[in-house]
């Protein structure tokens, strides 16, 4: 093989050995997240050069701890490796990566990999952890009984995969004419337990284990395991995490935000005076309109930040163990929280990492309640309606009344995604018996601040690439809707009244009158439904052109004056459970395989925000509020 | 070898690991799953739980238990900590 064609690596190995912090750790920033084609498994690819200058991809496969290919995720994984996955290269070398100071189940995959016959080197990852434990390895010893190379790394560190890019290039010099004789088959429970059986009888040879568990995860578990203590302090990591999404980022968002004002008003007047039209296109259209958007970029990298943080400290799958049972009472496997929890940022990656679940029932429920979680982009809603009605105060002397409300909204999602759950147990699938709940609760490690930082750096480009498409174009959209056709010479009223937007949202009013919308908020709904987001940028142009360039700035301060309070918490409400994302539809789709649960969700979804929404406003109202 | 073996084998040292308390240590006997009562056929969970660890011979201890009817348990298998409910434990036989 020449040295200048592309050598593909691809990472394997069990969930929880560092195998994504290894990966980040060899291609830095420069990945590649797409899809596998015909299926929603994330594929992960990225690429590095070896001190020789040898040009390396590296396919990031889906963890798993056999290759009997039990989920989707795992069978990408077996068909890659089997050289099966069509459209897919055979990777030329394998790196199964293994959590030092865990061998037990790793070895059984390596003895399970060996059969597949494909050149392969074992990485033993977070080595200095294991050897600060009094983990002793035999390396050479662990490497002449599996017959394969081995390699230590320490994935998070300077230079801790330095041995891995040198045996990469000693691989590379030495040729690698693959001569596959594939033993695989589907391994049966006598297998497996011989498997396992072998890799205890290496472990006793090469590996000498410390006297003690490691006591700090023990002590740390005591408490946070605790069947009364952890609830508890599940329930402050929580309440912590959407205080800090609420006030936290606020400083940052006031700085983006008088920013993309302060470019307006320069483009505006840098313009000439005669050119009406573009100066608001820009200004109005452009400007403001992906501005209101961008501005709650802080607040998305906060809820990736904490999530990433949890996942990567060890205490994602505590989660998942102490909500088991009380999940289990609205009809949810305990593995749905980590789906669940993700959704708060973004139903779509939620859906997607429900995966994880492998009984079909399980995962249906979970992805038909993932979009009642309050995503990150319904905060630019609720931030500009509560900003607007909700004043400021601290009430009990140290709570926020508006992170008070935030965090009432985000109960209520909560609620009705378990009651939704509940109903749907009862009427669906009853007389169906629960899936099994099995889960490795892995030691705690200190977060990977690096790896921490690659990945909410690829969700915050992921979230400006869609502000910069799919919401700026429909930002465009609604401007011209909102501007054509122009008013006519010498007309009576706010030009927008004679737009196109002002024909469909006063078509629609009759229909959205029971629950106290206007035309204006019927508006603004429509190209909600590319991203809930949206709403805000359009309810700003919507209010901005009817009001002229100084309502602009402050379309906090217009809403208070045009809407009643019964309107705004009736808005609030319609935003916990309205279908208003076209993409979470598709992913339905797409993850189901069917458009029958998307249409299901769709409609399910509208009735609920519908009589929630007429509910509150007349209760609003009947309470005296106007 | 992965057949169920007869009830007959069963002495009043074996213990269902899902009906242990907490504090519980003992050594795995055996697989032995329902034939009912959960969604998995008795193969395949017993192949999971093998999967997980859950061999004959490794030494088990239940270190905590969840809040409602005190399920699911963590056990720790050897030296690593497995997640699991007690209606799964119930296939592991422990002495």
């Amino acid at each position: 093989m020449s040295a200048a064609a592309s050598l593909r690596l691809a990472l394997v190995g069990a969930p929880n050995t560092g195998k994504t912090s290894l990966f980040n750790s060899l291609t830095g920033s420069r990945q590649k997240v797409a899809n596998y084609p015909g299926v929603t498994v994330e594929r992960k690819s990225g690429g590095f050069v070896t001190p020789e200058g040898r040009s390396v991809t590296v396919l990031d496969l889906p963890g798993t701890y056999s290759l009997r290919g039990r989920s989707p995720d795992e069978e990408i994984t077996r068909d890659i490796v089997l050289g099966r996955f069509e459209g897919e290269a055979v990777p030329d070398l394998m790196l199964c990566v293994a959590d030092a100071t865990n061998l037990r189940l790793t070895l059984r995959l390596v003895l399970e990999l060996k059969r597949v016959g494909r050149p392969m080197m074992l990485v033993l990852n977070m080595i200095d952890i294991a050897r600060r434990r009094g983990v002793d390895i035999d390396l050479d010893k662990l490497s002449a009984e599996l017959g394969l190379p081995i390699v230590t790394s320490v994935a998070v560190r300077k230079g801790g995969v330095d041995e891995l890019l040198r045996r990469t290039d000693e691989f590379l010099d030495r040729g690698h004419e693959v001569a596959v004789t594939n033993e695989w088959t589907a391994p049966t429970i006598a297998d497996l337990k011989a498997a396992q059986r072998e890799a205890d009888r290496i472990i006793a040879a090469a590996v000498t284990l410390p006297a003690k568990p490691d006591t700090l995860t023990t002590r740390i578990d005591s408490v946070v395991l605790h069947p009364i203590g952890g609830l508890v302090i599940l329930a402050l990591i929580l309440f912590v995490m959407f205080q800090a999404v609420f006030s936290w980022a606020q400083p940052a968002m006031e700085f983006l935000s008088g920013s993309f004002a302060a470019l307006g008003q320069l483009i505006h007047d840098w313009l000439p005076e005669s050119w009406t039209l573009l100066q608001s296109f820009l200004q109005n259209g452009l400007i403001s309109g992906v501005g209101s958007v961008i501005v709650f970029l802080p607040q998305i990298i906060m809820i990736f930040l904490f999530i990433l943080l949890l996942e990567d400290f060890g205490y994602m799958a505590r989660a998942a163990f102490l909500m088991d049972r009380i999940m289990g009472g609205a009809g949810l496997h305990g593995r749905a929280f980590i789906p669940l929890l993700s959704s708060f940022a973004c139903a779509i990656p939620g859906i997607m990492a429900t995966r994880v679940i492998d009984n079909r029932r399980d995962r249906l429920t979970t992805i038909l309640i993932a979009p009642l979680m309050t995503c990150s982009a319904r905060i630019p809603v609720y931030t500009l309606i509560i900003s607007a009605f909700v004043p400021a105060e601290t009430v009990w002397g140290f709570v926020n009344l508006q992170g008070l409300v935030m965090f009432g909204l985000y109960a209520a999602g909560i609620i009705s995604a378990l009651s939704v759950s509940a109903i749907a147990k009862f009427f669906l699938w009853r007389d169906h018996a629960p899936a099994p709940f099995m889960l490795e609760l892995p030691d705690y490690k200190m977060p990977r601040l690096k790896s921490i930082a690659i990945g909410v750096f690829t969700r915050a480009k992921m979230f400006l690439y869609r502000a910069g498409t799919t919401i700026l174009s429909m930002m465009v959209l609604i401007w011209a809707l909102a501007s054509f056709p122009q008013a006519p010479a010498g007309a009576e009223g706010p030009a927008i009244n004679y737009s196109l937007a002002a024909m469909i949202g006063k078509a629609l009013e009759p229909l959205l009158a029971p629950i106290g919308f206007n035309w204006q908020i019927a508006v603004a709904l429509i190209p909600g439904m590319a991203a809930r987001e949206v709403a805000v940028a359009a309810l700003g142009t919507v209010y901005s052109i009817e009001g002229g360039k100084e309502a602009a700035d402050q379309i906090g301060q217009v809403l208070a004056q045009k809407w009643g309070l019964a309107t705004a918490l009736s808005l609030l409400v319609w935003y916990i459970f309205a279908p208003q994302c076209a993409s979470t539809l598709a992913v339905i789709r797409r993850e189901t395989g069917s458009a029958k649960w998307m249409v299901v969700t769709f409609v399910y979804m509208l009735a609920l925000a519908y009589v929630a929404s007429l509910l509150t406003y007349s209760l609003a109202r009947a309470l005296g509020v106007s | 070898m992965t057949g169920a073996p007869t009830h007959s084998q069963e002495t009043d040292r074996d213990i269902r690991l899902g009906h242990a308390d907490r504090g519980f240590v003992g050594k795995i006997l055996r697989l032995d799953a329902p034939p009912s009562g959960l969604s998995l056929p008795p193969q395949e969970l017993e192949q999971r739980l093998v999967e997980m660890g859950f061999v004959e011979g490794a030494r088990v201890e239940i270190l905590h238990e969840g809040t409602i009817k005190r399920d699911p348990i963590a056990v720790r298998v050897d030296n690593i900590t497995i997640a699991l409910r007690r209606s799964e434990a119930m296939a592991v036989v422990v002495e």
